[in-house]
């Protein structure tokens, strides 16, 4: 190896040291911060319940939301379990916001709850070529577009097979 | 004839039956029952298979010219109004009427029609993914997020009860999920049921006074169904497959 060529060589790694600094002090300035903390995500528009904000601690469901509803998905068509923790739906009724005229924004619209960090997660998801993206139930029972009322998930939606066939169960039964 | 290897095992069919009429003894006089009709299921309990779901349709009742089952239905459910790149044949129809005559007598009849909601139901048969699948009280669903698309269990449908959803859809509803690529059909609005309630298109049909509709547990001998089901004729349509189903007529 002529002298040349080792200096081209001790050069060459000087410079590539020179070039990965920054990378490298940038990256230690990283794992101080949370992760995901530079993200900038909508407010719920009220919370889970009087007690709670939402149903698990924010770093808990920030990472396995995912698990909660999948598992949630299932129990509820498979088993009829209607319960509106964990549920997507309710997931929606808090984390949907409203604009400036008090209507709806669909959670994976640009800059809405969901869409914000899976964007920069660059997670791709599906839930919404099906599932509702804003609150429904409560504008249907209330009549109202706010939602920030609470109102009740997992009441029926009209209607109760109880009330409608006891009394003609009890009418009927007197006339034997 | 002796050959019966074609024939569906109906041992458990029996089963129900026995433990149908075990559970019918607990009536102690008329109106007085020891078991209460209709309980509401809490909202955290699975369901179980001591229920089992299903509606009679009275065609006698059924008027020609109403279509309130059908209205209902599409408003409870969010089918049939945002479907506009498909065409009639390809739209959704998880419940529709049908006029039916007898050319020899000219006896003519109206009547809904949707999924039967069948014991051995033939879609989940053929679902070569378990997405097609009835649930422990007798409702027979689509679990949407391992469908396909592939439509077999459309063409195993004796009712022509199924539809595929050829385009992306907006503006769903939370408690009925549908979307492009997927079959669907009617779910006995089992997001009611679960919550004690009555579908739809029930509820329709009595707000109607029409009330050609009675909903109901198969399995319970006191509930009215059963009553009406004991009381008068009825018939499962396409008997001769044995499907059992959870639907039943009477006037056709």
């Amino acid at each position: 190896m002529s002298y040349a060529s080792v200096v081209r060589r001790i050069t060459g790694l000087l410079f590539a040291a020179l070039l990965l600094l920054p990378l490298a002090a940038s990256a230690e300035e990283e794992a101080e911060n949370l992760p995901f903390s530079d993200l900038t995500m909508t407010e719920p528009d009220r919370h889970f319940s009087a007690t709670e904000e939402c149903v698990a601690p924010e770093d808990e469901m920030r990472r396995n939301h995912m698990n909660y509803i999948l598992h949630q998905r299932d129990d509820t068509m498979y088993e009829g379990i209607r319960t509106p923790r964990y549920s997507l739906e309710e997931c929606i009724n808090c984390h949907a916001a409203t604009d400036d005229q008090g209507e709806y924004l669909p959670v994976n619209a640009p800059n809405q709850f969901c869409s914000s960090c899976h964007t920069y997660a660059s997670v791709s998801i599906d839930c919404f070529q099906c599932h509702a993206t804003k609150p429904v139930r409560a504008s249907r029972l209330n009549g109202a577009s706010s939602g920030k009322a609470p109102y009740p998930a997992n009441g029926p939606v009209a209607g109760s097979l109880r009330h409608e066939t006891l009394p003609v169960l009890v009418s009927e039964g007197n006339a034997q | 004839m002796n050959d019966t290897s074609n024939k569906p095992d109906s041992s458990r069919r029996d089963f129900l039956t026995k433990s149908g009429t075990v559970a019918g003894a607990a009536a102690i006089a008329p109106g007085v029952f020891l078991t209460t009709p209709a309980v509401a299921k809490p909202a955290d309990e699975p369901i179980t298979a001591d229920k089992r779901w299903g509606i009679l349709v009275d065609t006698n009742k059924c008027a020609s010219n109403c279509d309130a089952c059908v209205t209902a239905c599409k408003e409870e459910n969010g089918w049939g109004k945002s479907e506009t790149h498909s065409n009639p044949e390809q739209q959704s129809q998880w419940i529709r009427k049908v006029e039916i005559r007898n050319k020899s007598t000219g006896f003519a009849a109206t009547l809904p029609m949707m999924c039967q909601h069948c014991e051995n139901p033939p879609c989940v048969d053929v679902c070569p993914t378990g997405a097609s699948f009835k649930r422990k009280d007798g409702i027979v669903l689509v679990d949407k997020h391992i469908c396909i698309g592939c439509r077999y269990c459309m063409m195993a449908c004796p009712f022509k009860a199924r539809s595929f959803i050829h385009e992306d859809l907006q503006d769903q509803l939370p408690w009925a999920p549908r979307g492009k690529g997927t079959v669907e059909s009617c779910t006995l609005c089992v997001q009611r049921v679960d919550n004690d309630g009555t579908p739809a298109c029930v509820e329709a049909c009595s707000a109607e006074n029409h009330n050609a509709l009675i909903f109901g547990d198969l399995n319970d001998e006191n509930s009215e169904i059963s009553r009406e089901l004991k009381k008068n004729d009825s018939i499962e349509l396409r008997a001769d497959l044995e499907l059992n189903t959870g639907v039943r007529y009477r006037g056709i």
